[in-house]
């Protein structure tokens, strides 16, 4: 309670600063007015006396355009400014400046049109950098839209409040980035992690609060934010890792539903984050992936190996629930999300599974040419390391004449890296047809490949070599100069036999123009001149003769032969020698003119360097180690694939490394999310039922039972330690079971947990036996709903349901106590302390354990939460609890509408029809839930069975259902109560109303009076509470009313049947207070309803919960109106 | 993530420009111009460019490049994805993806390019979703927005109702309810002409024989001509190609138009023959693993549903055959040109739509065909030869023969070019795919429903 007092009092202050800042905003627009005015009257003289262009402007024309559309958006008509500023956005979009007309735009910005304040936002986001002053004058009108009742009006207020980079308006931004991002919208709350980005680059300062921040915006549930909080995450503080610890499951659960582009990016940070934590899968399997031979424990996956490894590896179950958990995505039709699904397994999952990425990545090669290259890359760096993965595909990289060139060298160069010596024949032949391409580029880079397959496998390089040979006949000649490289370097590879070649070559040396080929051959002239005795002295001789018009390359390498055959073949080279090095003193390229003088004191003897010149023959006919022809892509695995950086194959900035496995894996509890009993902040009094709740999960049973011998024992404080101390001896079997079950996901463990289930519902039938407390009632919940759903899933589902709020809630629970000690009646207090510790008893289960079970990242659901009977509302009536604080309390509804709503026609329903209205009753199953009751009839002719809550559909929204109902029999009618958690918003709850035969979809709308629990409170709290609830928690509106209605009673009347409030007695006859709290987040709503005068009235609104009080203020007004 | 998008077109003219973070001056498009200059084919400019200070990211489609600029890491699969579904988008709502319509719709595409991205992180792209932001324009709109003055921009934000399902608006209605699928398949292939073996048909037996070419067809460098016939259960016939290369892509197009929350599920006869397979987000994966069925609550209009991957292990029937012949005289410039297209393993169906593509060798001056049947066009700048066919008749198969003059002094180009097919076939799927039947559940009424088959050539080339 502090804590909230705390905040408000926070809040207040931001407020404050908010007021502060529009004060100087304004202060700025009365000096711009000024300003503006005076720039006015400079430029209406220009109109009136020139009429034409501005001669000393530069831009003559682009100022009288501008002059015209000042005009128009000066005008009144909403037409023509509408029509200005779509050519101002035309100007902007072709990328002209339109930065003059920032004053006559920027007053359009509060325009009610909304295409029109559209266009100027597209304007301002554009040239509020540069015109900073003008561009606060905007800010007022984003803080009001920031309240707006439109969730779509608060997020794009929120997108050009944040997107204006300007300094000054940082405090500002933060503000609303806060306030934004515990809005009810998901929206909103997605665009505030947006601005979180936006507010980090325009000023780094704001790091520690931003982090807040998207600490906070991390725990979210909903699939929208997912994505964009990750991505805020990333570019701020990617170093906090400490950060995902406690997300990290709920991420992995929810990654199927969240949006594409969101997923692409949870997925690279999920990659680091596991690298971090997790140990590597690859340790002993590196040794046999790439064989078969040991293939079958594929299928029992790497727990089996165990036995015989001396140190057995065990996945973390964490790590199993990523890989687990992202593999569906490798269907996604984004190309990206099947990318990053790629290298997450590349990086992360034991050897033996990678190859169920290949499919996927084989398929996106029938995408766009520019997917097809960034995914070919992958492949090939892929495929160097591992040719199994892709050999089944080769026929995929087989080139087509259509392909783009860089397409056509990646395949090329897969293709080589998948020879071996079984398809290298195949490869060799499909070659054979690239060789012969019109492309030549592309006839030369098969070439190269056909080196690498025949120096990769010897079995083949004579073939190829052979092949080779044919080619230099070939007409292209960037053809036969590739070859000649090629040969050259395959020779160098086995020299010994191949002197035919190097003959045919020295044939062919007039025909080759090419440099870089006629370099080559002259290299291995010399290289293997004692093979050709007579044949190098004869190039030579041509080489002389030829010398001063050859190309620099061409020419060293003349030079080398020159050295080489003087030293080996002095008698006849020796002239041709002094020749050329003579030709090549004097040339104009120095790196040649070097190269000459070099070999001049190195091979001729002289005085002064005799020394040199002995081991002349030793330096320059030393034996060279060949080439080593290998992938471009050989090392790109240094960089995480699929990133940009692997791409172009250099570090791109702000690149994140993927780091090591680590050698022992950090402590995996971190993860754990504590799990807390759903009965938050009233529980005490809701003891009874709590306690007799059936525990249908094993974990769960154990718990409550040592929770029992817990609440005798120790003191609160202790609670927490001792409780999973004293469970896990209790039942230490279980928790062994549950290790196995942990590691072997074995068809025994659904037996095993399934008999643990039975055991604990039995335990916890016996429990009851011993409560006073039980009723016959509660009994027969057990049944259906442990039907509902199997008993595994059902404990992680709550848990998840459950894991966000843990921790404080258990310290609520204990701040709680000690408050209700002082408040509450003593009829009520018996049943408070017994089930005082029950919520700190849940903590600290084996959820790593049970996490495993969790296949479906289910929809978060109170599913088992609490079963109790709707008949204790009964006994609730009436009672009174203290949540704000002692002096507000929870009161009874002032009234209760009879108004009942359809939920399901009896036309649509097949006969069953349903109502559903709002008792106005704090729910049972949790403080945080609204409850729903609903009618259900048949009016069909016959039994209707099973009539239960099928599916949900995804809106995050909690919904207690109720207990199956077995039969409704003909004309028979029942009501039933469930809960429904609308997290303070008037979002539908959507779910289906399932029968044996049928389901129904249905929606249950709130109004937003219904979304709140009455209070009481003094007069004086009440102007307390409002106190702190000034400024921009305060929404008010004048309206007018019927004469006769101004008395009390009318008007509590109207208020209460629009909203679920309390009165609040009132000192003076014309102000009229009620007060309420919002049932999700207890945040205080304050109305005020002032009569003045005839017939007018004042309502005012205090909430920090902005956007409720303007949507009530809207509801009241109308109500009131009628009235 | 993506800092700005840049619009060049063909002659690398920049015309459209937007930003989502600080503004990156257009000079920074000079490194792409200047790899754009180095690109023999636009299709060749490298897709992801280094510059100093940003790399630039491009997509050429359309006969537009999209050039987008980056600043820090990020996948570029990413942004690759992300540029496509700007043209997929500028695609569905003006009707077509050219320089001409951006510059027309200037306001709406910066307008949707705004609501695309939000600091750089895409926003909304599901189409359905900006569709309720921004109105696409139609011709009646467009009339009556000049009588109103009023805009395209969607009335509708004011009622802030932002649907659960992200792809599907609330609150569709129709009168007619109606829901079309079309199964579309494509046959990539590569048809080798000379004689060698290498082929998928593992079950197919080899035989060679000879075969006597066509009396009629003269100045063919060789008389007879020997191929390889590949005989296997499917069909018994003599081929002209070995297949180096086939498979099936195929293809769920859907035109959804139902009013409510509809909950289809689509089941297929054979769902085995589809190995791999990826879905729009809509579709239930889970069920989709565990029964084969496609179970989904629908976006609204048109969407793509799911493509897949016929098992590889299934044969792939070729639906035509090729004869060509392209053949250049040693001595002369001249030479000579005969194809002849003719049906194959069709299943009974009529082949349509066909048209033979071939990319002449640089240095052919001129040429002077005659087709049998259908036109040809050919453009003597790009050496591209279009032969439009038509309609397959097995009576009489079409022919295209004539002379090709080179050059002079050129030398006789080495390799012959190759034909990439294009085809089409109604009320088929190739892979004998068929859907079962549709059910809806979530809604009362009953739509009309309907499937239709289409078989196509994917990349279908014959080598020479």
């Amino acid at each position: 309670m502090n804590g909230h007092r705390g905040f408000s009092v926070l809040r207040s202050e931001a407020a404050g600063a908010v007021r502060t800042a529009l004060v100087s905003a304004e202060n700025l627009q009365l000096t711009l007015k000024t300003e503006l005015s005076q720039e006015e009257q400079h430029l209406t003289p220009h109109t009136h006396t020139n009429g034409g262009p501005d001669e000393t402007h530069t831009k003559g024309y682009c100022t009288e355009v501008n002059e015209d559309l000042k005009e128009m958006l000066e005008s009144n008509k909403e037409s023509l400014k509408l029509e200005a500023m779509k050519r101002v956005v035309g100007l902007i979009a072709k990328g002209k400046n339109a930065s003059e007309l920032f004053p006559a735009v920027v007053k359009n910005v509060a325009s009610k049109n909304i295409e029109l304040k559209k266009l100027v936002y597209v304007y301002l986001v554009r040239y509020a950098e540069e015109q900073q002053d003008l561009a606060l004058l905007s800010i007022s009108t984003f803080q009001r839209a920031l309240k707006d009742p439109n969730q779509l009006i608060r997020a794009s207020a929120l997108r050009v409040l944040s997107s204006i980079r300007v300094p000054i308006i940082v405090p500002i931004m933060m503000l609303a980035i806060k306030e934004a991002a515990s809005d009810m919208s998901p929206y909103v709350r997605k665009t505030s992690a947006h601005a979180i980005q936006k507010l980090y680059s325009l000023d780094q300062d704001q790091k520690e609060l931003l982090i807040e921040v998207i600490e906070k915006l991390l725990k979210d549930k909903s699939t929208l934010v997912a994505g964009s909080v990750v991505m805020a995450f990333e570019e701020v503080c990617p170093d906090r890792i400490d950060l995902i610890h406690k997300n990290y499951r709920k991420l992995c659960n929810l990654l199927v539903d969240v949006e594409e582009w969101g997923q692409v990016v949870i997925i690279s940070m999920l990659t680091r984050y596991a690298r971090t934590q997790f140990t590597s899968p690859w340790k002993e399997d590196g040794v046999f992936d790439e064989h078969n031979e040991r293939a079958f424990y594929e299928s029992d996956e790497e727990k089996t190996r165990d036995e015989t490894e001396a140190k057995p590896y065990m996945m973390d179950p964490d790590h199993r629930l990523l890989l687990r958990n992202t593999k569906p995505l490798l269907q996604s039709r984004n190309t990206a999300v099947v990318m990053s699904v790629a290298q997450l397994y590349w990086h992360l999952a034991p050897k033996n599974e990678v190859s169920i990425v290949t499919k996927s990545l084989v398929r996106l090669l029938r995408s766009h040419r520019e997917v097809q290259y960034i995914v070919l890359q992958n492949i090939a760096t892929m495929s160097i390391q591992r040719k199994g993965m892709f050999e089944p595909y080769m026929k995929s990289f087989y080139v087509r004449s259509t392909d783009a060139t860089h397409i056509k060298s990646l395949k090329l160069e897969i293709l080589t890296s998948l020879a071996n010596e079984a398809n290298i024949s195949t490869i060799l032949r499909e070659f054979q047809t690239y060789v012969k391409s019109q492309d030549k580029q592309f006839a030369a880079g098969t070439i190269q490949a056909i080196g690498r397959c025949a120096t990769n496998i010897s079995e083949v390089t004579d073939t190829c070599l052979n092949g080779l040979v044919l080619l230099l006949s070939n007409r292209d000649e960037t053809v036969v100069a590739e070859s000649v490289v090629v040969i050259r370097k395959l020779l160098q590879i086995q020299p010994t036999q191949h002197s035919d070649i190097i003959k045919h070559m020295a044939k062919l040396f007039d025909n080759i123009t090419v440099p870089m080929a006629r370099a080559s051959i002259l290299w291995l002239m010399g290289e293997y001149c004692e093979r050709v005795p007579k044949i190098a002295p004869d190039v030579l001789r041509k080489m002389a003769k030829s010398f001063t018009s050859e190309e620099d390359i061409v020419k060293l390498q003349t030079v080398n032969l020159a050295a080489k055959l003087y030293l080996t073949n002095s008698k006849q080279t020796k002239l041709l020698t002094q020749y050329i090095l003579n030709l090549g003193k004097y040339d104009q390229n120095y790196d040649i003119r070097d190269r000459t003088r070099f070999i001049r004191q190195l091979i001729v003897p002289n005085d002064k360097n005799g020394a040199l010149s002995k081991y002349a023959h030793r330096i320059l006919l030393a034996p060279k180690p060949a080439p080593v022809l290998e992938s471009a892509y050989k090392d790109r695995d240094r960089y995480q694939l699929g990133t940009l950086s692997h791409t172009i194959n250099t570090k791109a900035s702000g690149y994140l490394e993927l780091s090591d496995w680590p050698a022992v894996a950090p402590d995996q509890s971190v993860r754990n999310v504590e799990v807390i009993e759903p009965v938050k902040e009233w529980a005490p009094s809701l003891g009874k039922t709590v306690k007799s709740k059936p525990a249908k999960s094993s974990d769960d049973k154990f718990y409550s039972d040592s929770g029992e011998e817990e609440e005798k024992g120790s003191g609160s404080s202790s609670s927490e330690d001792g409780s999973s101390s004293s469970s896990s001896e209790e039942s230490g079997s279980d928790a062994e079971s549950h290790v196995q079950k942990n590691s072997s996901q074995t068809s025994e463990e659904s037996d095993k947990s399934s008999s643990q289930s039975e055991k604990s519902s039995s335990e916890s039938d016996s429990e009851k036996k011993e409560r006073k407390t039980k009723t016959p009632l509660q009994k027969k919940t057990v049944k259906p709903t442990a039907k509902d759903c199997d008993s595994d899933e059902n404990g992680n589902v709550a848990k998840e349901a459950n894991s966000s709020s843990a921790e404080e809630s258990s310290s609520d629970s204990e701040s709680d106590s000690d408050t209700h000690t002082d408040s509450d009646s003593g009829t009520e207090h018996k049943k408070k302390t017994k089930s005082k510790a029950k919520p700190k008893v849940e903590v600290k289960s084996t959820k790593d354990v049970s996490l495993l079970d969790l296949v479906t990242p289910a929809p978060v659901t109170q599913h088992k939460s609490s079963v109790l009977s709707p008949s204790l509302l009964g006994d609730l009536e009436g009672l009174s609890l203290s949540n704000v604080s002692s002096t507000i309390q929870l009161s009874g509804p002032a009234f209760v509408p009879e108004k009942s709503h359809d939920l399901l026609h009896r036309m649509t329903g097949k006969g069953l029809s349903a109502q559903y209205q709002f008792p106005r009753q704090p729910c049972l199953y949790q403080p945080t839930m609204v409850s729903v009751q609903i009618s259900l009839t048949n009016t069909t002719d016959h039994p209707l069975e099973q009539i239960h809550i099928g599916d949900r559909s995804p809106t995050g929204l909690n919904i207690h259902c109720f207990n199956t109902i077995e039969c409704l029999e003909p004309e028979a009618s029942v009501t039933v109560f469930m809960g429904i958690d609308f997290n303070d918003s008037t979002q539908a709850a959507n779910f289906q109303l399932c029968t044996k035969e049928d389901h129904f979809s249905v929606s249950i709308q709130p109004a937003i009076g219904e979304l709140l629990l009455p209070i009481t409170m003094t007069e004086l709290d009440f102007r307390k509470e409002q106190g702190k609830l000034l400024g921009m928690n305060e929404s008010s509106a004048t309206i007018t009313m019927a004469a006769e209605n101004m008395t009390s009673q009318p008007i509590s009347r109207p208020v209460a049947t629009v909203a679920n409030l309390g009165m609040v007695p009132s000192s003076q006859d014309n102000v009229h207070r009620f007060a309420g709290k919002t049932a999700n987040s207890g945040a205080v709503v304050l109305v005020t309803v002032e009569l003045r005068g005839e017939s007018t009235a004042l309502i005012t609104i205090n909430t920090e919960k902005s956007v409720m009080g303007s949507m009530l203020l809207r509801d009241l007004k109308l109500a009131l109106a009628q009235a | 993530m993506i800092n700005s998008l840049f619009l060049i077109n063909p002659s690398g003219e920049i015309f459209l420009e937007k930003h989502w973070k600080s503004v990156v001056s257009r000079s920074v498009c000079d490194y792409f111009l200047e790899a754009k200059e180095k690109a023999l084919e636009p299709e060749d400019v490298p897709p992801v460019i280094h510059t100093p200070h940003h790399y630039l990211i491009s997509i050429y489609r359309d006969k537009l490049f999209f050039l987008s600029v980056i600043q820090t890491e990020v996948p570029p699969l990413f942004v690759i994805e992300f540029l496509h579904r700007v043209a997929e988008m500028i695609q569905d709502y003006f009707g077509e993806c050219s320089e001409t319509v951006v510059k027309d719709h200037m306001v709406m595409v910066y307008e949707l390019l705004e609501e695309m991205l939000d600091n750089g992180f895409p926003l909304a792209t599901e189409s359905n979703v900006l569709k309720e932001m921004i109105r696409p324009p139609t011709i009646l709109r467009s009339v009556v927005n000049t009588l109103t003055g009023t805009s395209n921009v969607g009335d509708t934000l004011l009622t802030g109702q932002l649907s659960t399902i992200p792809w599907r608006r609330a609150g569709v209605r129709y009168t007619n309810n109606e829901a079309y699928f079309d199964v579309v398949e494509e046959i990539d292939a590569i048809l080798d002409q000379s004689g060698r073996s290498s082929t998928d048909l593992s079950t197919g037996t080899t035989v060679q024989r000879s075969w006597k070419s066509d009396p009629e067809v003269k100045g063919q460098a060789s008389g007879v001509c020997v191929c390889v016939c590949v005989v296997c259960k499917l069909c018994y016939d003599w081929l002209t190609g070995t297949t180096v290369f086939a498979e099936i892509q195929g293809v769920v197009e859907a035109c959804v138009k139902l009013s409510g929350m509809p909950d289809l599920t689509l089941s297929f006869m054979n769902p085995r023959l589809l190995d791999d397979v990826s879905f729009h987000p809509c579709v239930r994966y889970k069920l989709w693993e565990s029964e084969r069925v496609l179970s989904f609550i629908p976006p609204d209009g048109n969407f793509t549903l799911m493509t897949y991957h016929v098992n590889a292990q299934n044969l792939v029937a070729i639906p035509v055959y090729v004869k060509q012949s392209i053949s250049f005289f040693e001595c002369g410039s001249d030479g000579r040109l005969d194809v002849t297209v003719g049906p194959k393993q069709t299943m009974g169906k009529t082949v349509e739509g066909v048209m033979v593509t071939v990319h002449l060798p640089k240095t052919i001056l001129s040429i002077n065909l005659t087709a049998t049947q259908g036109s040809y066009t050919y453009d003597n700048g790009t050496k591209l030869l279009v032969w439009d066919i038509g309609k397959l008749n097995p009576q009489k198969l079409p022919n295209l023969r004539g002379s090709l003059s080179l050059q002079a002094g050129a030398p006789k180009p080495e390799e012959n070019p190759s034909l990439n097919i294009d085809l089409k076939i109604q009320q088929l799927a190739i892979s004998g795919l068929k859907v079962n039947r549709l059910d809806m559940f979530g809604e009362k009424y009953k739509p009309f429903k309907g499937v239709k088959y289409i078989t196509k050539a994917g990349k279908f080339q014959v080598r020479t």
